[in-house]
């Protein structure tokens, strides 16, 4: 296949098949073996200094924010993140001085909320670098080839403009059509962190609504977190299978937190905390507020209980409840 | 603003107004928040019942109860046909069965590419934005892409930009197709506070379709950078009617999006 043009982008996260197919038969329990542990171990064993993270759900919606807290508290340095929609997640790590690169499809946003007034200041002042950019669907097949095991998937996308120059993809003459077609490089992340509604305790976990990206995350990651907010039996996922996502051979570690995506929405369970979302947005325009973030919700607690003992308690969770469920209007709209 | 019979409409509602009337029904439209979705939303209870609406982030066909905050927030795919994934949806828009795709940002040009990436340098950028997030996906997939800008001036409408975050006709006539992008989709409106815009067959430059009420050509000429091509004859954009009005503040009845 002849190579037609090469983006510039940094690729990080690509393995040779042979060498990751190797790791994954070394390293993944292919065994049933209870998982559950605390957030603060499963953070404690698999995420390293200069780990490459990538994190499930969309933006603010199911994303496993207890595990981005406890990344922050344990004092992880230099990560680099898979910024595809990354919103308030990416945010809260730069914020925490977590971070040091980010591939870009979207980050440094915060959706219909506006602009991220802790991410720009960091890519702007040089804190983080961007290392190349992409587009959403094409960050979600760097995951299917990831999970597929090959080398890269051949797309239609990118063509063309500077995202492509900036990616770390090829451009190549497909061998039949004769048209060029972009190649997007697998990613295997060293960490996904993902957070479920349910999850048996070897890791087996259903969602409800939307998958996003987390199937083909979760069977790509070489290692895969999984916060959950209710610990079933196993009986639960056999007597309908047809449910599982995720599977438990993909899985490392299976954390109970309930409320364990808050601020985020988790769908059919509680609504965004609009209220908490934009203190983090007010604080962060600044570097002193930021800092002052960080004392009161991140740094200044012991654990996910305690946070959100400061953010309201279960009162507060009540409430986010019934908005989701339509028993009650959403306030102040 | 106002029209003839005193119906004093918003440049929200009249935006809104003019991208729901472009879109068909029996056709599929890929949307964000904000007034796209408004837009779409518009469309199901006028003209176009059967417009299937599909998000980014997997949700397919929804009755949308009330205006989404995200493209993925749960009211994306409450009552849908499908809650299904990225890939999913990204693949669908791929094979060709998505009609419409919305686009916004920060900058276009006169071929309607987009960019929402960075001003300045790539490497050290004076002002970062968000990237390309779905937008490549839809400039590149989407049969016809329609761009909702509400700031168009000569900083927006540029002659070149600083980063082609998504493709419009790229250089011209034959562009798309000679890098392998999809043929016989692209650019289709431009939909801005000043006028709507389609793109000429021939040049694949942009030209002015109609004006807003109130906006003279020549209004629209300053407010860029680059030459609008203006045909013959220009039309001027239809006000929303009262019913129109009613639908949409029964859409987003706190004015979420068309406060704004």
């Amino acid at each position: 296949m002849e190579i037609v043009d090469s983006g510039r982008g940094e690729l990080i996260g690509w393995h040779d098949p042979d060498e990751n197919r190797a790791w994954v038969r070394d390293h993944k329990p292919r065994g049933l073996i209870d998982k559950r542990m605390s957030v603060a171990d499963a953070v404690g064993r698999f995420v390293h200094d200069g780990d490459y993270i990538a994190v499930g759900g969309f933006g603010h919606i199911r994303t496993p924010m207890a595990l981005i807290y406890e990344i922050i508290r344990q004092g992880r340095r230099d990560l680099a993140v898979a910024g595809k929609t990354a919103v308030h997640d990416l945010d809260i790590l730069i914020g925490g001085g977590c971070v040091s690169k980010v591939e870009c499809a979207y980050s440094f946003g915060h959706e219909m909320r506006g602009l991220s007034p802790c991410g720009r200041r960091a890519v702007e002042s040089g804190q983080v670098k961007v290392v190349a950019e992409t587009s959403n669907g094409a960050y979600q097949w760097r995951f299917l080839a990831g999970m597929m095991g090959i080398p890269f998937i051949p797309a239609r996308n990118l063509l063309g403009t500077d995202t492509f120059a900036r990616s770390s993809c090829k451009t190549a003459l497909d061998p039949w059509s004769g048209k060029p077609v972009v190649l997007i490089p697998a990613a295997y992340p060293d960490v996904a962190l993902l957070h479920v509604p349910r999850c048996d305790c070897y890791g087996n976990a259903q969602i409800d609504g939307i998958l996003v990206e987390d199937l083909e995350l979760a069977r790509a990651a070489r290692r895969v977190l999984v916060t959950t907010e209710e610990i079933v039996p196993e009986s639960v996922i056999r007597q309908d299978p047809r449910q599982t996502a995720i599977p438990y051979y993909v899985v490392d570690a299976v954390c109970h937190v309930p409320y364990g995506a808050h601020p985020a929405q988790m769908p059919y369970l509680y609504f965004f905390d609009e209220k908490h979302i934009a203190e983090w947005l007010r604080l962060s325009k600044t570097v002193e507020g930021t800092d002052r973030y960080m004392e009161r919700y991140v740094r200044g607690v012991a654990d996910f209980d305690e946070y959100l003992d400061r953010v309201g308690g279960l009162g507060r969770m009540q409430e986010l409840q019934q908005i989701e469920t339509g028993q009650e209007e959403e306030a102040g709209q | 603003m106002s029209s003839a019979d005193g119906n004093g409409y918003s440049l929200a509602e009249l935006l809104a107004c003019a991208a729901s009337r472009l879109l068909e029904d029996n056709r599929a439209v890929f949307v964000g928040t904000g007034l796209p979705m408004i837009a779409a939303m518009l469309a199901q209870r006028t003209h176009a019942p059967h417009l299937l609406i599909v998000f980014e982030a997997g949700g397919v066909g929804p009755r949308v109860p009330s205006l989404p905050v995200s493209v993925g927030d749960s009211r994306t795919f409450h009552q849908a046909v499908l809650a299904s994934s990225m890939h999913d949806v990204m693949a669908a828009c791929s094979a060709g069965y998505i009609d419409y795709g919305f686009l916004g940002g920060a900058a276009i040009d006169q071929y309607g590419n987009l960019n929402t990436t960075v001003f300045g340098e790539w490497e050290q950028p004076t002002v970062r934005l968000p990237g390309s997030g779905g937008a490549n996906d839809i400039g590149s997939f989407c049969w016809r892409t329609i761009y909702m800008m509400r700031n168009q001036s000569p900083r927006t409408f540029m002659r070149k930009l600083p980063f082609i975050t998504t493709p419009g006709y790229l250089s011209g006539p034959g562009a798309r197709e000679a890098v392998g992008l999809p043929a016989g989709c692209g650019p289709y409106r431009v939909i801005t506070q000043l006028g709507v815009y389609g793109f000429d067959e021939e040049t694949r430059r942009m030209m002015l379709l109609a004006c807003h009420p109130g906006v003279t050509v020549d209004e629209i000429q300053a407010n860029s950078e680059f030459e609008i091509l203006v045909p013959g004859k220009v039309s001027e954009t239809e006000p929303p009617t009262l019913e129109e009005r009613r639908l949409l503040h029964k859409i987003d009845p706190t004015a979420m999006v068309l406060g704004r």
